[in-house]
């Protein structure tokens, strides 16, 4: 089969690759461009280990094609740090101790994030809804939620001081 | 035998107990973190397994001559590729790939490699396998009838006596207890006697096995895996593959769960052998669907239990007959859920029978407390119902028969320091246990136990000469264990946490460890830690004797310092841990502990859970609204990722209580292997997790820790199904209480009642 050639954008970053008609998003973040933070915990879309951003969209991408990202904007868990500094929600995982083997922790960041890039102050029944595409087997949700119901408290914080 | 001072568990800490950040944080909130399925080598094929589609099927023949011929197909292996055996890993080699015979709905019958995944799909449907099918059962009492299909030809029953001579699909007949149950029972009288049956559910770990294999034509070989137990791995795939231990190097990626279900091998020696016959390195990844078909879910059961007690609420008897079906091959958990079923109580008269039945289904593997969870469901189950009976409080039931220290266990031993009692107060004390219900509302209370497991543990500790510390360890990090052992050296060394770095090595860099499982590695690679730790310290203040000129008795170790101690010690200003490694190149070389010991007296742990629950009675649909849980954990080395635990495993004991099932059909295939339908909790399922962490120190641990990963699954499914009853009065005898069965319930109470 004849390769497709894609321009696309990730983590703000201009990218080309050429990829399989059949290829999804995931296959070609890991495979073609070493992006593993995502991960394949199921390839149904049931899941959520392989959430990434398709134009500020959460998305799981092994539900997208490759070929779909032309002219889009990917962010992944790769872009969610600033250098050396984390993003508040990293760093609110790992204070509240809200992973344990952390292989759900990319997805359910970069899902986090697209909640509070549009509600900043979010019920606790809000964040639950929002994440219940993200599964996680090892914490039964209580220490991540408090992850991210406390972040959001210090970016409105950090906000209103601003 | 009361112990010395210095054997007692130490009791005051700088840094245990403290919630320092994992080392392996940074790298796993960034997506740095390697897992199994993110490493590639060059040159690397994709390795892909055919499976067979039928539950039961002799295999006449396999033809790969049309695979092999497709472009970009580097080899194909089958159970030729592996010499037959009879000794202990004939089983494991059975499941790994099959060979007279396949016997469940994806066992494997051939693998691939190839230069694409895409390349290696349709090498797969080239593949001709002609199966003659056979009869198949899958369920656990069809199993047992005397005109069931036998799956495995031969198989004579043990632990029966005289015995027996026809072959069965019981593997095992295992027999507990103590005092006289008939008598007991005479004496009774209120007894509840109940049937039970619960379906097998998978630990449903995120990360599906992966493994990158690459082996040489001399010999070696190497293999990054995702497991819980790497020593275990090597083991096994050099013994299948007919390598030395020594040659095949084996390192633990990362690993993305695994809940016991990662304690065996089954794709590695497949990727191993498809490396060897192609020459090239080989990636090997389970899609969910194989992870749900073909790896170890926990047993499926099928129990009677029977208690019975005096209207004071002692119980005079308890008995119970346990079914427990492990798949096409021996080994289900029937033994342990015998002798974990009543160990949180104090009986005169127990008696408990167990069978190891096979099924046409997948080996299960070990799940978080294997077989605990279910004998539970029953016997709290019949504990609810006969306290209800009773007029009794359920959390003055169970204490009034608690067991205790001295207590005689119904599978033996007797019981040292446990905190079963202090897992009822806490619970009757908490505000969870007053709150007001509304109508369709209920609450249920169950406990549970698990014996906690030691076994082989090495570990080495390299003192650097910056004074930091290098903690080397070989049980694979599940869930926080590398930041448990750092802190655990550092208060030994007495130095800060963040100068210890503790990394799981690969099996060349250190001696043998069992597998991480039965909750083992705080408490003994913790242990393994702490003596490595002294040891090193002991040679920290030889050397500050050396550089003194004094002996070495006359140096003690305080507060990350050697210090002159004694009479005739002299005065010399204490040297720090960073001083002396700093000129150990001039006092004797390189400075590191080690300590290799196979643990013992790992200190069992119990805990009650409380759940409020509210029952929708038009859809059936439970909802939980609080849950609470009492834990004995010894000493919380670090706290969070103890809750963490019990936070957990109640979640995985929920959805075992609500939705997750597996799904057989008429035809033996296996109908839900996806998360779609096989639905574990997710985030708007739970509501918050309230824990109480008690801390009896286990006399067995140098700080007193004990296991805390497992016994967090066993109380949820009866304490679930416990509330389910208190909020609408409807008791099912088996688990899930899904919708639809909760709803027949109500329907044919509320049928009854009109009748």
């Amino acid at each position: 089969m004849a390769g497709i050639h894609v321009t696309t954008t990730i983590n703000g970053d201009t990218v080309e690759y050429v990829c399989q008609p059949d290829e999804t998003l995931l296959d070609v973040l890991r495979d073609r461009l070493g992006l593993t933070g995502a991960k394949e915990g199921c390839g149904t879309g049931d899941c959520g280990a392989c959430s990434v951003t398709l134009d500020g969209r959460l998305v799981c991408s092994c539900l997208v094609l490759g070929a779909e990202a032309e002219g889009r904007a990917i962010a992944t868990v790769e872009g969610l740090a600033d250098g050396e500094t984390l993003h508040p929600l990293q760093r609110k995982f790992l204070e509240h101790a809200a992973l344990q083997c952390g292989v759900c922790t990319p997805g359910f960041l970069v899902a986090a994030k697209a909640l509070l890039d549009r509600n900043l102050n979010p019920t606790e029944s809000e964040v639950r809804y929002w994440l219940a595409g993200n599964l996680c087997r090892c914490t039964g949700y209580d220490k991540i939620v408090r992850a991210v119901l406390d972040t959001a408290a210090e970016m409105r914080e950090s906000r209103n001081a601003a | 035998m009361p112990l010395d001072a210095a054997d007692r568990p130490k009791t005051s800490f700088k840094q245990v107990g403290t919630r320092p950040l994992r080392p392996d944080g940074i790298d796993k909130v960034t997506g740095r973190a390697r897992f199994g399925a993110d490493a590639n080598a060059p040159g690397m094929l994709i390795g892909k397994i055919l499976r067979s589609p039928h539950a039961h099927a002799r295999i006449r023949k396999i033809d790969a001559s049309k695979a092999l011929a497709l472009p970009g197909v580097k080899a194909v292996v089958t159970k030729d590729d592996f010499a037959p055996r009879d000794d202990d890993l004939a089983d494991v080699l059975v499941n790994v790939m099959a060979r007279d015979k396949a016997l469940y709905h994806g066992h494997a019958v051939a693998a691939v490699a190839a230069t694409s995944v895409q390349v290696a799909r349709k090498a797969l449907a080239l593949i001709a396998v002609d199966y003659e099918v056979l009869p198949h059962v899958t369920d656990v009492d069809e199993a047992m009838k005397p005109n069931a299909p036998v799956i495995r030809d031969g198989l004579i029953t043990k632990g029966v006596d005289p015995a027996l001579t026809k072959a069965s699909n019981v593997a095992e007949r295992y027999e507990f207890g103590h005092g006289d149950v008939k008598a007991g029972f005479a004496q009774a009288e209120v007894v509840v006697e109940r049937e039970f049956k619960t379906e097998a559910t998978h630990q449903g770990y995120i990360e599906p096995h992966a493994c990158l294999a690459n082996v040489g034509s001399d010999g070696t070989g190497e293999l990054w895996v995702c497991t819980q137990g790497h020593y275990m791995v090597r083991d096994n795939c050099a013994r299948l593959l007919g390598m030395d231990l020594s040659k095949l190097r084996v390192t633990a990626s990362e690993i993305g769960g695994g809940f016991g279900g990662k304690t065996t091998v089954f794709i590695e020696p497949v990727a191993l052998a498809l490396s060897r016959k192609a020459g090239r390195p080989v990636k090997l990844v389970m899609t969910r669907d194989e992870v749900f078909l073909a790896t170890g879910p926990t047993s499926s059961t099928s129990m009677m239990v029977k208690i019975g007690a005096k209207k004071d609420g002692t119980i005079a008897a308890a008995e119970a007959l346990f079914k427990y079906q492990g798949g096409a091959f021996p080994g289900s958990p029937a033994q342990f859920g015998a002798m974990t079923a009543f160990a949180c109580y104090d009986l005169k008269n127990v008696k408990v029978i167990a069978y190891d039945v096979l099924c046409n289904r997948p080996k299960q593997a070990a799940y978080r407390a294997p077989g605990a969870p279910m004998a539970a469901f029953a016997v709290e189950s019949v504990m609810a119902e006969l306290g209800a009976k009773l007029g009794l409080d359920p959390i003055d039931f169970r204490r009034r028969n608690a067991a205790k220290q001295g207590t005689k266990a119904v599978y033996g031993p007797t019981f040292g320091p446990i905190g079963f009692v202090e897992t009822l107060d806490a619970v009757k004390n908490h505000p969870n246990y007053k709150k007001p219900l509304s109508k369709n509302q209920g609450r249920g209370i169950a406990s549970g136990f698990w014996f906690n497991f030691g076994g082989q543990t090495c570990v080495s500790l390299n003192i650097g000469t910056d004074g930091t510390v290098n903690l080397a360890l070989g049980t694979p990090d599940i869930g926080g264990s590398r930041a448990s052992m750092a802190m655990m050296a550092a208060e030994e060394l007495g130095i800060p946490y963040d100068q210890v770095r503790a990394v799981v090595t690969d099996t060349s860099s250190l001696g043998y460890n069992d597998v991480t499982d039965g909750s083992r590695v705080t408490f003994a690679a913790g242990a393994a830690t702490i003596h490595a730790a002294r040891d090193a310290v002991r040679k920290l203040c030889a050397r500050a004797a050396r550089t003194w000129g004094i002996p070495e008795d006359a140096v003690v170790w305080e507060n990350g310092h050697a210090k002159p101690a004694g009479a005739n010690a002299g005065n010399h200003k204490p040297l720090s841990l960073k001083e002396i490694s700093g000129s150990a190149g001039s006092t004797g070389g390189p400075i590191a502990g080690h300590h290799e010991f196979n643990a013992e007296n790992a200190g069992p742990s119990f805990a009650t859970h409380v759940v409020d629950v509210e029952v929708d009675p038009e859809t059936g649909r439970t909802t939980v609204l609080r849950y609470l849980i009492a834990q004995d954990a010894g000493k919380a080395v670090h706290p969070s990722y103890v809750e963490g635990q019990f936070q957990g495993g109640a979640a995985q004991g929920v959805g075992w209580a609500l939705n997750e099932e597996y799904v057989y059909g008429k035809d033996g295939r296996l109908q839900n292997a996806g998360f779609l339908d096989y639905r574990i909790p997710v985030a708007s399922d739970m509501p918050m997790i309230d824990t109480i962490i008690l801390e009896v120190p286990n006399p067995g641990h140098p700080y007193g820790v004990r296991g805390v990963g497992e016994t967090s699954i066993v109380p949820p499914l009866a304490a679930v199904a416990n509330a389910v009853s208190d909020a609408v009065g409807v008791r099912l005898s088996s688990v899930p209480y899904s919708p639809p069965k909760v709803l027949k319930a109500l329907n044919g109470r509320m049928k009854a009642a009109a009748e």
